[in-house]
């Protein structure tokens, strides 16, 4: 097992170099660092030393993957590639174009992100498990064929309408909870309510119809056929038997989003003020902070594939029949 | 008329021109025939193309550009100028509707505008109150009294438009449908009307009556009054929205356009070559696919802007700019969507290469592309069908949510992200200015809706596996 493990870690590595390399093209080969002092700057008729000056405050100025002029380890180590590119293998992510300690922002903004991504997943979870279960039982009726097309249609709707709807009616009609903003500490379930709600209620069509597939294709198995030859009761079969073997496509399709939770929602946070790593993220769009976006994009992928690794694992430790090897 | 050609007109245009040859040649084969038969018989299926259909057909009226002709001056002998903005033939359609700018926001049915301003009357005294518009309900000289009988009357003849249009469309149907299967025009239309075709044309013709009244009514009351209102620089919501479906639509068929050769190229490679060239693009594509997506746009999106700032002098028209970022948008969405169906399509390679006919060919010594083209592709286009359909509507819903957070079109570029945009601010106005987000929501419904329904009754059709357990 320990084995094993080590084996799915060491397949990331190169995944993760490959990233990094995607991200280097696309940030200082296809614009070069002049380009981007420029975007920032702003004026068509800036001086070359304040462009000098601007990528030297932000280590811009080293060449991009060989120094001639040094000696040694120094002529790989003195580059754009190494200091910007290799050091976030140690989640070092440096600083910001404006400064700031990225990896001291991210280690505080993570925690609003998670205040809302974790009950949405968990409460949502719930909720469309047992919305499916319901169906399920009520298989080939007309509340199975309408179940269906509510599902379709709510998931026709983008999420932002229900956002918006939610905060105009929550927030603003029956002003229960307030529309935007965030607090600390034990004060920030006041805010987090609403975009929690939402977040579950925009979510229920389509994991509902996903998981009615899921239950409906184990229905059909034989070993279901058994345990109603048996004479069990229909109850005992769905939850019994069906669910604990639908658990295992289910469990294993969350495990893969659990270290993305992290990262929070882009759209959410930006429409409910909430100071979690999306906001964080769209901020350094509209800054067009390239240290940010580019740390962002590296934690992004390393999340995703530590959820990979993590599925691989979950796969082996809920289902015996499958081996290692 | 000076015509011009956006990138991204070329595209869809040779898009639209791979379906046209797909159903020319798909129309000569049976077995290709057979799930498009079976699509056919579904009623929701069927009601959903009425309204993609629909969509499509603005799309393309809104597709074909041009450069207007200036009012020449007064001498005839001076050389013919063109203007710089770039129109479509849908402008020309819907005219009155683009030309009809109010000073800023007003009501759906309006003849008032929305805020309070001072007005100076005759006698230079001034007071406060609600201006006339100038183009909404203009033709009502007391809009207080007359408005709602005026209202009342253009409906009712845009209703009795609609009808008769919807009629003559129906006979033309049914006229064609029974000298084709040499059936009495009396008895196919009984049959057609109860229900008792193996095509559900009686919920066709009655999406159909939906669709005629509705354009209708718009065709007749939108010359007079702003349906849906006007937003803050007094453009005409209804039109925002008729022009956002372009966008839309495109965003959904182009990006699946760009990243199909990819697709296909790598899948079909990896699965029928196996060894390093698998291992290479399984890296590949595990690489690029393990980078979130939005995080990989936001990105690219940054750079694009750098780009651009670069090359300023490139890009002077605004639709030539905008159509770049929207050409950019679906390369870097196709990006990030392209992993999933070369997964499949590799998987499904793999499986494919093991049956004997193929093996027989390999065999024979039938070079290895041959093979590809002649036994393998055929064989998997399902797959591509089914993961086109699937995700459009996921693509139209992620272009609002992308055009939202900066990320996405040009903001000079109507769309329906850009729409809710702008709105959401006014819902802390009071009273509410809503109509911008209701026009948004029911055409982004509509359409996301018509294609989820549209993409199962295709995937129930296609798919071998559902198609086995059905029958």
């Amino acid at each position: 097992m320990i084995a094993y493990v080590i084996r799915r870690i060491a397949y990331a590595v190169p995944i993760l170099l490959g990233v990094n390399v995607i991200t280097f093209v696309l940030f200082f080969v296809v614009n070069s660092p002049d380009d981007m002092a420029r975007l920032h700057l702003g004026d068509k008729h800036i001086t070359t030393e304040a462009i000098e000056k601007w990528k030297e405050e932000r280590g811009y100025h080293k060449p991009l993957l060989w120094d001639t002029k040094k000696v040694g380890v120094d002529r790989v180590t003195n580059t754009i590639f190494y200091i910007n590119t290799v050091k976030l293998f140690l989640f070092d992510f440096g600083s910001s174009d404006s400064g700031r300690d990225i990896g001291h922002d991210i280690s505080q903004r993570m925690w609003p992100s998670l205040a809302i991504t974790v009950p949405i997943l968990v409460i949502g979870l719930l909720v469309t498990i047992s919305f499916a279960l319901i169906i399920a039982f009520f298989r080939a009726t007309y509340v199975d064929t309408w179940s269906v097309v509510m599902c379709v249609a709510m998931m026709s709707i983008s999420g932002m309408f229900y956002i918006i709807g939610g905060q105009f009616l929550i927030g603003k009609m029956l002003r229960i909870v307030p529309i935007s903003g965030f607090d600390t500490g034990i004060f920030a379930v006041k805010f987090a309510i609403l975009p929690v709600l939402v977040g579950i209620i925009g979510g229920i069509g389509h994991g509902t119809r996903w998981y009615r597939t899921i239950f409906l294709e184990e229905i059909n198995r034989d070993y279901i056929r058994t345990a109603r030859a048996k004479g069990l009761s229909e109850s005992t079969v769905l939850y019994g038997h069906v669910l604990r073997n639908a658990l295992i496509p289910i469990l294993t399709g969350v495990v893969v989003i659990l270290p993305s939770l992290f990262l929070g929602s882009l759209i959410t946070e930006a429409f409910f003020g909430i100071p979690g790593l999306g906001s964080y993220t769209i901020e350094a769009i509209q800054r067009q902070d390239f240290a940010i976006v580019r740390s962002m994009v590296f934690l992004g992928s390393v999340l995703y594939i530590v959820g990979l690794v993590l599925t691989d694992i979950s796969y082996v430790v809920v289902d015996p029949r499958v081996r290692l090897n | 008329m000076n015509i011009v050609i956006l990138k991204t007109d070329a595209l869809f245009f040779i898009l639209i021109m791979v379906v046209f040859f797909y159903v020319l040649y798909a129309s000569k084969r049976e077995h290709l025939l057979i799930p498009w038969r079976q699509v056919s018989r579904q009623p929701m299926g069927m009601s959903a193309v009425v309204v993609l259909s629909l969509y499509v057909t603005v799309a393309v009226f809104d597709s074909l550009h041009f450069h207007p002709r200036l009012p020449s001056a007064t001498d005839s002998g001076s050389p013919i100028q063109y203007s710089s903005e770039v129109m479509s033939v849908f402008d020309l359609l819907v005219g009155p509707m683009k030309r009809r700018v109010e000073k800023t926001y007003s009501a759906p049915f309006a003849a008032h505008a929305f805020a309070k301003e001072t007005i100076t009357l005759a006698d230079g005294s001034t007071r406060r109150g609600y201006l006339r518009l100038t183009h909404g309900a203009a033709h009502l000289r007391d809009p207080a009294n007359e408005r709602a009988a005026d209202l009342l009357g253009k409906s009712a003849k845009g209703f009795l438009f609609g009808l008769l249009a919807w009629l003559c469309i129906v006979t033309g149907i049914v006229t064609w449908c029974a000298r084709r299967l040499g059936v009495p025009f009396r008895n196919l239309s009984a049959s057609m009307f109860a229900g008792e075709t193996a095509t559900p044309w009686r919920t066709i013709f009655g999406t159909l009556a939906v669709c005629a009244v509705v354009i209708g009514f718009c065709v007749s009351v939108a010359p007079y009054y702003h349906i849906l209102g006007t937003d803050k620089v007094g453009n005409d919501v209804l039109y925002q929205a008729l022009k956002s479906i372009r966008t839309g639509l495109l965003i959904g068929t182009l990006t699946t356009l760009v990243m199909l050769p990819f697709a296909l190229l790598l899948g079909i490679a990896a699965g029928y070559f196996r060894g390093w060239i698998d291992d290479a693009i399984q890296y590949l594509y595990t690489t690029l696919s393990s980078i979130p997506g939005v995080l990989l746009i936001a990105a690219a999106a940054l750079m694009l802007e750098v780009h651009m700032s670069k090359h300023a002098a490139d890009y002077t028209s605004l639709a030539a700019r905008a159509d770049l970022r929207l050409l950019a948008l679906c390369t870097i969405l196709g990006v990030t969507t392209w992993t999933s169906l070369c997964r499949y399509l590799r998987g499904e390679a793999l499986k494919l290469r093991e049956i004997d006919y193929i093996g027989a060919a390999r065999a024979f010594g039938v070079p290895h592309l041959s093979i590809i083209t002649r036994h393998i592709m055929p064989n998997i286009m399902h797959i591509v069908m089914i993961s086109m359909v699937l995700d459009f509507s996921g693509l139209v819903l992620a272009e609002a949510a992308l055009t939202y957070i900066d990320i996405g079109v040009d903001p000079s570029m109507e769309s329906w992200g850009g729409m809710i945009n702008s709105a959401r601010l006014e819902l802390a106005r009071e009273p509410v200015v809503w109509w911008s987000l209701l026009a948004a929501f029911v055409f982004m419904f509509a359409l996301v809706l018509a294609a989820n329904i549209f993409a199962d009754a295709v995937r129930d059709a296609f798919d071998p596996r559902l198609r086995e357990s059905n029958g």
